[in-house]
Formats: C-alpha cells, sequence, structure tokens
C-alpha cells in the first residue's frame, strides 16, 4: 500500500475551553477523493486548516506528505492547492493576473506562470474572460478561477473548503464536472462539505465529523448500508399533526425520525408502508419514497439534519 | 539520468519561495498599484508641485524674519520648509498603504489569505508590503527632490542627495508601527481617519514643519521629540543646507528614526503572524 498522503492520529486542536477538533483520526491514500461531511461548525474548516499546514496542532500526530506541518510548513504548501471556503481572489487584478500572480509565490517563472494560466483557463472554461475583472465574474465563474489558481503549482494533493456553497444548481453541475475530470486525473482531493449530494458526487470514501469528532467513516454506499434502510417514506401530515400521528405509526418500519416538518419512516419497502398508512386511515398531506441518503446516515448518527 | 534536472529544478521551487517570498509579495503589490499609478504619479508630482509654489512664491515673500538658519547665516524660507515637506509626503503615502491596504489584505479583499496558503510566511508578507511601499515612497520623495533643486528650494551640500532616502526612512519609521496597527484591528470603524486626522495632521503642524521646534512653548516640544517627522525634518535640513546641529543631536534623530522602524517592522511581522496562523 503506497504512503498516505495525510495521516492524522488523534488530531486535535482547541482554542481555550473550546476543543474545534477532538482526537480525530483519519488517513487520505493518493489519487484518493476523501471527504470531511458535517454541519457547519462541526470542525471541518479548523481541520483543513491544520492540514493546509497554517494552523499549528494542540495535540497529536500530523503527517502531511509524509512531513510534520509543525516543521516543514513551507515545504507541504508548496505541494497543496487550496480552494477555501471564502473567495479571496485579487479584484485588483484580471483574472488571468489572478493566476500569474499566485504562481509566482511558488518560485515558478513568470513564462511557465504564463503558459500554466492560458491551460488552467481553458480547464475552467474561462479563457474567454481571461482579460476580464474579478468583480464581473459569476460567483460560479469565481469559484472555478479560484479552483484554477489552487492548481498552479501542480499540487499533489487539492484541498477544497465547501467547494459550491452559494453556487446555484447548474454552476454546481459545471463545478464537479471539473473536480471530476481532475479525480479522473489521479488528483488527491480533499473536501468538505455540509451538502450530502456533494459528498455523494465527489468522495471515494468519506467522514462524517459533529462537534469536532468522527462519527463515522466509509465509502457513503457503505455508511448508507450501515446506518440506514435501503428506503426512506417521508410522510406530511402539517407541522401541528406530525408529532400526534407518529405514536400511531410506532413500530413501522426499521425505525423512525420525527422531525418538525415531517416523518421519515426508514425500511426496506417503502411501498409496503405507504399501503399500511393509507390502511390505518392516515391520510398524510404528501408522502414519498426515496432511496437513503448520507444525510439519513447523519441523522442517525446525530439525531440532528445536516442543514440546520 | 534525464529526470535529474526536473527534480532539482522542482527541488529548487520548494526552496526558492521560501527565500524570496517577500520580493513576490511586492510584485504582486506593484501589479495592484498599477491599477492606481496615476494616483500614484498625480499625487507625487502634485502635492510637491502646489506646496512649493505656494509656499515659495506666496508665503515666503511675506515673511520677514529669518526662520531658517544655516552654516552662513538665515537660508530662505523655502530652503527651510523643503525637507520637511518632502518627508511629510511619505508619510502621507504611509497613512494610506499601511491602512486601507492592510485591511483590504485582510477583511475586504483578503488577499493576504490567499498568500498564507503558498510558501510564503505571514512574516514575509509584511515585508514584501513594506518594500512595496517603501519604493512607491521613494518614488514620490525623488519627484520632490527633482522639484525641490528645480525651484532652488535645496541647499547645495552634496549630501543633500541623500534627502529621497532620508523621506523613505521617515515615512518607514512613522509608518512601520502604524502597519503593526493596522494589522491587529479586526475592522476599520473609523480608526484609520482618526489617524490621519488626530496624529498625522497634528504631527505635520506640530514637528518643527513649518517654523523650528523651539518656537513652540516648552510644554509642546516633547510632541517633536515623539514624532518622526520632526526626526526626519531636522536630519533632512542638515543634510540639505547644513543647519548647525550638535552631533549627538543628529545621532539621536538617526537613532530615533532606525529605532521606529525596525520596532514597528518587527511589531509587524508578528501582527501579521498572529493573524494569518
Amino acid at each position: 500500500m503506497p504512503a498516505p498522503v495525510v495521516h492524522a492520529a488523534a488530531l486535535t486542536k482547541r482554542y481555550g475551553d473550546f476543543t474545534a477538533v477532538d482526537a480525530i483520526d483519519f488517513e487520505v491514500a493518493p489519487g484518493e477523493s476523501f471527504g470531511l461531511l458535517g454541519p457547519n461548525g462541526a470542525g471541518k474548516s479548523t481541520t483543513m486548516r491544520i492540514v493546509g499546514a497554517v494552523s499549528a496542532r494542540t495535540a497529536g500526530d500530523l503527517q502531511v506528505l509524509g512531513l510534520d506541518p509543525d516543521t516543514h510548513g513551507p515545504q507541504i504548501r508548496s505541494q497543496l492547492g487550496v480552494v477555501p471556503q471564502e473567495d479571496n481572489l485579487d479584484a485588483e487584478l484580471k483574472v488571468r493576473d489572478n493566476l500569474i500572480v499566485y504562481g509566482r509565490y511558488f518560485g515558478l517563472s513568470r513564462a511557465v506562470c504564463a503558459q500554466r494560466a492560458d491551460e488552467l483557463l481553458e480547464f475552467a472554461q474561462l479563457q474567454e474572460r481571461s482579460g476580464a475583472k474579478v468583480d464581473d465574474l459569476s460567483g460560479g465563474m469565481k469559484r472555478r478561477l479560484t479552483i484554477a489558481r489552487a492548481l498552479i503549482n501542480t499540487p499533489r494533493v487539492l484541498m477544497l473548503d465547501e467547494p459550491t456553497t452559494g453556487l446555484d444548481p447548474q454552476a454546481r453541475h459545471v463545478l464537479w464536472d471539473r473536480l471530476f475530470r481532475l479525480k479522473e486525473q489521479g488528483t488527491t482531493l480533499v473536501v468538505t462539505t455540509h451538502y450530502m449530494d456533494e459528498a455523494e458526487q465527489l468522495c471515494d470514501r468519506l467522514v462524517v465529523i459533529d462537534h469536532g469528532r468522527i462519527m463515522a467513516e466509509g465509502t457513503p454506499s457503505a455508511l448508507i448500508r450501515e446506518y440506514s434502510s435501503r428506503e426512506v417514506v417521508e410522510l406530511r401530515f402539517g407541522s401541528e399533526r406530525n408529532a400526534g400521528v407518529a405514536a400511531q405509526l410506532e413500530g413501522l418500519g426499521e425505525r423512525l425520525e420525527v422531525l418538525p416538518d415531517r416523518i421519515l419512516v426508514y425500511t426496506a419497502n417503502g411501498e409496503e408502508i405507504l399501503e399500511h398508512v393509507s390502511r390505518a386511515g392516515l391520510h398524510p398531506t404528501t408522502s414519498l419514497v426515496r432511496r437513503s441518503s448520507l444525510e439519513d446516515v447523519f441523522l442517525r448518527l446525530t439525531g440532528r439534519s445536516l442543514i440546520e | 539520468m534525464s529526470t535529474a534536472p526536473t527534480q532539482v529544478e522542482a527541488a529548487a521551487r520548494r526552496r526558492a519561495p521560501r527565500r524570496r517570498g517577500a520580493l513576490y509579495v511586492a510584485e504582486h503589490q506593484f501589479r495592484s498599484m498599477y491599477n492606481y499609478k496615476w494616483t500614484v504619479v498625480m499625487s507625487g508630482i502634485g502635492t510637491p508641485l502646489f506646496y512649493l509654489l505656494g509656499i515659495g512664491l506666496g508665503l515666503a515673500t511675506l515673511l520677514d524674519a529669518d526662520v531658517g538658519m544655516g552654516p552662513g547665516g538665515a537660508v530662505p524660507y523655502v530652503v527651510f520648509v523643503a525637507p520637511a515637506l518632502l518627508v511629510s509626503a511619505a508619510v502621507s503615502v504611509a497613512t494610506e498603504e499601511f491602512t486601507y491596504t492592510v485591511m483590504s489584505g485582510f477583511k475586504w479583499r483578503r488577499v493576504f489569505w490567499g498568500i498564507n496558503a503558498t510558501p510564503v510566511e505571514p512574516g514575509q508578507i509584511a515585508t514584501g508590503l513594506v518594500l512595496a511601499v517603501a519604493a512607491r515612497m521613494l518614488f514620490g520623495t525623488a519627484v520632490y527632490f527633482a522639484l525641490m533643486l528645480a525651484f532652488g528650494a535645496v541647499g547645495g551640500l552634496w549630501t543633500m542627495w541623500l534627502l529621497p532616502f532620508v523621506g523613505v526612512l521617515g515615512g518607514l519609521a512613522f509608518g512601520l508601527p502604524l502597519l503593526a496597527y493596522s494589522a491587529s484591528l479586526k475592522d476599520d470603524s473609523g480608526q484609520f481617519a482618526a489617524v490621519q486626522r488626530f496624529v498625522f495632521t497634528p504631527l505635520f503642524l506640530f514637528s518643527g514643519t513649518f517654523y523650528p521646534l523651539e518656537t513652540l512653548p516648552t510644554a509642546l516640544h516633547w510632541i517633536g521629540w515623539i514624532s518622526p517627522l520632526w526626526h526626519a525634518s531636522e536630519l533632512g535640513r542638515v543634510l540639505s543646507y547644513g543647519a548647525p546641529r550638535p552631533g549627538w543631536l543628529v545621532a539621536v534623530h538617526v537613532l530615533a528614526l532606525v529605532v521606529l522602524a525596525v520596532g514597528g517592522w518587527l511589531l509587524a511581522r508578528r501582527a501579521f503572524t498572529r493573524r494569518l496562523r
């Protein structure tokens, strides 16, 4: 087995009394697309900053590309590409100049920067906007430019913190397509997200993280198999009645989750549950049967929804 | 064998940014300044032009008193005042670049955070910014000096050629502690305007810029002693027209400027590191 690109053992970060990252263990293999899935404030971004060698850990072991970030920060950062949660492109520079200026920070010559910039603009489908001002780009284009910028040094690991937060569905799909291409080319991806669909799209393997702790780890499908049923029935009786009806549904399916706006029934066969409900004389205002998702895994593990 | 050069190149690439990080930051700042090149050029030329014209052709003609004394007696007023104006030009660049540019880098445009993810260290970001701003100051003071020559506002000693550098030193002595302060601010809720109004302007008016510090009541002399503007202006007068000052005082001027600049630079590096790490 090849040496992992990231190896974290009992990784901990405390700010005063607050423990942001609580003794987590994980490894990322070369070429793998690894995800940290969890709600806002779970400790994902803190973990990314520590792995990105810009924030010192409080305790635990950490090796990134075989080096300790405490002692080899610049060497590690020279081989990483970082896409931060909040864009920090230079709005005073044109699109292409943003890439060139950034490449210089990695010690690349101006000629190499210019060549890489043109390749990456094409990859990010921004070659027509090369001379545009950053502020004139759409949100999706800015994100693609940030990703292109993170690739300027041909990084061994690309780290993306909430890559599609705030983008419209179409822009998200364009972005996923680009990331998928990188994955196919063998780039190692480390992604944080609080969107289960994003985790399912992008990640070969992920950890579910909450309150700085790892709740579960595995491939998306294995996590769903382990922590959820094959199907889920969503029933809505109106926010007033949901809790009352839940008592009558007790014992139905493998498990029941009562949320403020709906009731979820976990089962291997959703249609059977629907028949049961209708035979019992209960008439939900809406009902649907769907496949289990990572959202259900998270709900099962934490009792809470990912997006609150 | 054929892979050897690339490996060397790759290793060099990983090493190089660590040595030259500050230069890359300065290069980036120059590219940003290019966007407001006309502000830099016009304020660099226009401000001294207006001051020297206004004082040389206007104010000076009304003055009967001998304000500045050289080794051979009184010097024209414009010769006395010009070194101080040159220094204040560099200081005014500092009040702009070491305030709003810093807040922009950390908060508004967040550019410093982007650089932070590269091999460049926070201290190098601070130093790179200082290099770029010092270059802009040198442009301003060199233009000022050229206009002073044209207006006959210099004394004629060979040491006068050092004036542009004294201006930059004065600008940094004022600017680097300000940079450290700005880097520690999470937000600008009027602090920068306050620095401009309540620090720069009073120093400009009360630290021997337009008249010798001794003209002020003794109780106000301390303003000069803590003011980088005064130290740099006085140093400039010695170099420009040989204003008679004891050697120890000249040494104090140099020392005060160097201590403020170096101390401010160290504090600024620390503030950048605290903020970004």
